[in-house]
């Protein structure tokens, strides 16, 4: 099918007669802040000329609460729970990234059996951020079925991420150095089934959507972006791959044990909505399969580094002995914790929507510190694959119809929390 | 009216016989269980707002599962999220926009209180802007928090005094 | 230290643009002169054999205390080489000044209105350069170490300066 070209939006009229009454103002409308199809808090005012989107401006900042600032007056380890709350629908992959950047400060690289599940628990996480989306999407759409559908697969992802680490949403799942504890029991069984159910459901949403002709034609050809745009606006992830450019983050710079598996990046061709939602369906399929190839690999060992300066010690030993008390007294207290040498490092993850950057500076404090390392983060910045997308929406939605708005926005995904940090 | 104070005592009465009750009683019976709800969205307690409106922990059961996106359709705000500064301003007006009675639940920690964040841009607690009924613990609030927070408002509802004369405040 | 090809090519064309280099921690990174930027970013991405295609942050930050006292980061990515390069410039002006690199690319427009929102660091020859995470009326840029982390700017509710208007 041929995509549509963005013709001066006076041919579009449909009809023909230049009889005075017909011709329309152009008129102004807010699309949000606070609006059933943006997902969380964003305005979009857009021009329109009858129903044509002339022109479009996007105001965002409206969640923006300072986790950049905040993250300077927490101790490496407590600046996890702010990484959470980034992408708050795979929380996981920002506890990898942001961890993984300060392990490269310090220099120290994790067990493999850590690097294993930081991997599974990454893809598990991309597996429900790529439902989310899909299911909102669709219920923007009027698909409340899908939406249902897509809510029902991400709880058995849910249940896992509790089963490991005690939180559905706000994981706090890593550790510098490691993770904070070994799988539970039976949990890699529970991985199977849930994966399974995942897959069934995939499977029904692929056959309530992809060859419906009322959602295809809704979105086939619509919130164009090609792939010279698309790397002009800074798109990664999804959307950058949908418009044909390979380009995915565990491929070009790999990192954890995504080698290890046998797995390829999926591409689209077009770059408009429909590409977008499939190249998510068929992500979701790939990142089922890392998982289980990598859940048959898991080798032995300790999940996290032994170095005493950096992990917490064992439960038993902080309440055993005095040695182990101590221990988690001098990482625990104030002024102590761990100390990371100064200098910078850029660690990027393949987050839900796309390169999830951290560039963290470590840098003493004059005065306090004078063995030329920090017990804090001296900047935390965070690349937000979201950001990049959102200043893109005006692009993508001018020449469309304002009803095209609600698709091209929901096939970004954008997630407020990252965006506005 | 035992019946609609204690649900577990026996049902309605059969036909001829009369009930003597008041009416603020039946109307909050009435009204507790049907909410519309204006969900305000913002962070990441909406993904315990999408997973408790949907079909796994439905709450549609406790008649307040509509969500009415505008502000004069609706009777409940649910503030899910982090508000900040520059989001303040709208809230008061959606809020000042709803027609009474009306009745705010604030869920999640960071709409309480300011939750983890303390600092320059973040509403330390929407209850500074606008008058809260029910704040629903937690970070993000678990789905079953949620439906008690719920089930806590249908309480306030049933027990307060009813407003239902046209023109009275 | 061998110089990188990067490093090669804006010497060869620029000769006194770059001033540091080095690779900690595997991440290459250069130090160029400030008003450089425009034409080492251009050479970087028009270059046909670096092709540093993709700006894919641009940041700042504050080293108080130190001369010089901000560092502005920008990280290009070439696709098809699987290569990432990072380029600080360095400057000790209160309210610093660099290019815009608009010009070359539509997202620098978001990321060096997020710089001057919340670092104050002005971007010369950008179309729009207007806060976009803070609202018109706040004073200051927060991210800035000399900003008290709770300093409030509330537009309403306690602490609200009556002047404002919704």
């Amino acid at each position: 099918m041929e995509t549509k070209t963005k013709t001066p939006p006076e041919e579009q009229f449909f009809f023909t007669t230049d009889e005075p009454e017909f011709k329309t103002k152009e008129m102004l409308l807010n699309m949000g802040p606070s609006h059933p199809a943006m997902h969380g808090i964003v305005k979009i005012a857009v021009k329109l000329q009858g129903e044509l989107v002339m022109d479009a401006d996007i105001e965002i900042g409206y969640l923006h609460r300072a986790m950049e600032k905040t993250c300077e007056d927490c101790t490496w380890n407590q600046a996890t729970i702010y990484t959470d709350r980034l992408n708050y629908v795979s929380p996981i992959i920002n506890n990898v990234g942001y961890v993984m950047a300060v392990e490269k400060l310090l220099g120290i690289e994790i067990p493999p059996r850590g690097q294993y599940l930081r991997t599974i628990l990454s893809e598990l996480s991309r597996i429900a951020d790529h439902m989310t989306c899909i299911g909102a999407a669709a219920m923007e759409m009027g698909a409340m079925t899908v939406f249902l559908y897509a809510m029902k697969g991400r709880e058995f992802l849910y249940e896992l991420f509790e089963d490991y680490c005690g939180a559905r949403v706000t994981t706090n799942a890593t550790r510098v150095g490691g993770m904070p504890a070994d799988l539970p029991d039976g949990w890699i069984d529970k991985m199977h089934r849930a994966l399974k159910e995942e897959r069934k459901i995939i499977k029904e949403i692929d056959g309530l959507l992809t060859c419906n002709r009322i959602f295809y034609d809704r979105i086939k050809g619509v919130g164009v972006m090609k792939a010279d745009d698309a790397i002009s606006y800074g798109f990664t992830g999804p959307c950058l791959r949908a418009a044909g450019v390979e380009y995915d983050v565990r491929k070009n710079f790999p990192y954890l044990v995504y080698d290890q598996a046998d797995w390829s990046i999926v591409v689209g061709t077009e770059g408009d909505n429909f590409d977008r939602y499939l190249v998510r369906m068929e992500e979701m399929e790939q990142s089922a399969r890392i998982c289980e190839q990598l859940v048959k690999k898991i080798p032995d060992g300790p999940h996290s580094v032994s170095d005493k300066h950096i992990m917490l010690p064992d439960k038993e030993n902080t309440y055993g002995n005095i040695e182990g008390l101590m221990n988690h007294f001098k990482l625990i207290m104030h002024g102590h914790g761990i100390r990371v040498p100064s200098g910078e490092a850029y660690q990027a993850v393949e987050g839900g929507n796309g390169e999830l950057g951290f560039y963290v500076v470590s840098h003493p404090i004059e005065g306090e510190e004078e063995d030329g390392c920090a017990s804090r983060p001296w900047r935390v910045r965070v690349r937000p694959p979201c950001l990049h997308l959102v200043a893109g929406i005006p692009h993508m939605i001018k020449g469309d119809m304002v009803a095209d708005v609600i698709p091209s926005f929901g096939s970004i995904n954008m997630i407020g929390g990252e965006l506005d940090r | 009216m035992e019946f609609l104070k204690n649900p577990s005592q026996p049902g309605p009465p059969e036909d001829g016989q009369i009930i003597t009750t008041r009416f603020d009683k039946v109307l909050g019976w009435a009204r507790k269980y049907s909410q519309f709800v204006y969900p305000f969205v913002t962070a990441c307690c909406g993904m315990e707002y999408m997973s408790v409106a949907s079909s796994h922990y439905d709450l549609d059961r406790f008649g307040t599962a509509f969500p009415r996106f505008s502000p004069r359709q609706s009777d409940v705000i649910w503030v899910v999220g982090t508000i900040s500064h520059k989001l303040a301003p709208l809230l008061k007006r959606i809020y000042d926009q709803m027609t009474e009675p009306k009745w705010v639940i604030a869920i999640g920690a960071c709409a309480s209180c300011g939750g983890p964040y303390d600092n320059y841009a973040t509403v330390q607690g929407i209850g500074t802007i606008i008058p809260v009924d029910i704040y629903v613990a937690g970070c993000p609030p678990r789905p079953e928090a949620i439906i008690e927070g719920v089930v806590k408002l249908q309480k306030m509802i049933l027990e307060s005094k009813q407003m239902w004369k046209v023109g009275a405040p | 230290m061998e110089k990188s090809p990067a490093h090669k090519k804006i010497d060869e064309k620029f000769p006194d643009a770059v001033l540091d280099a080095h690779a900690q921690h595997g991440d290459e990174t250069l130090i160029i002169r400030k008003d450089a930027i425009l034409d080492v970013a251009q050479l970087l991405k028009e270059d046909p054999e670096l092709q540093f295609n993709f700006l894919m942050d641009l940041t700042a930050v504050d080293y108080i205390g130190r001369q010089p006292r901000f560092e502005i980061v920008y990280i290009f990515v070439s696709i098809p080489n699987s290569t990432r390069l990072r380029v600080k410039l360095q400057s000790d002006d209160l309210y610093p000044t660099v290019k815009s690199l608009t010009p070359l690319w539509e997202t620098a427009n978001f990321l060096e209105r997020e710089c001057y929102d919340l670092y104050g660091i002005r971007f010369d020859g950008h179309p729009n350069l207007t806060r976009i995470m803070l609202y018109e009326g706040f004073e200051g840029h927060p991210l800035r170490k000399d900003y008290p982390k709770k300093k409030r700017q509330p537009l309403i509710g306690p602490g609200a300066k009556s002047s404002h208007k919704h």
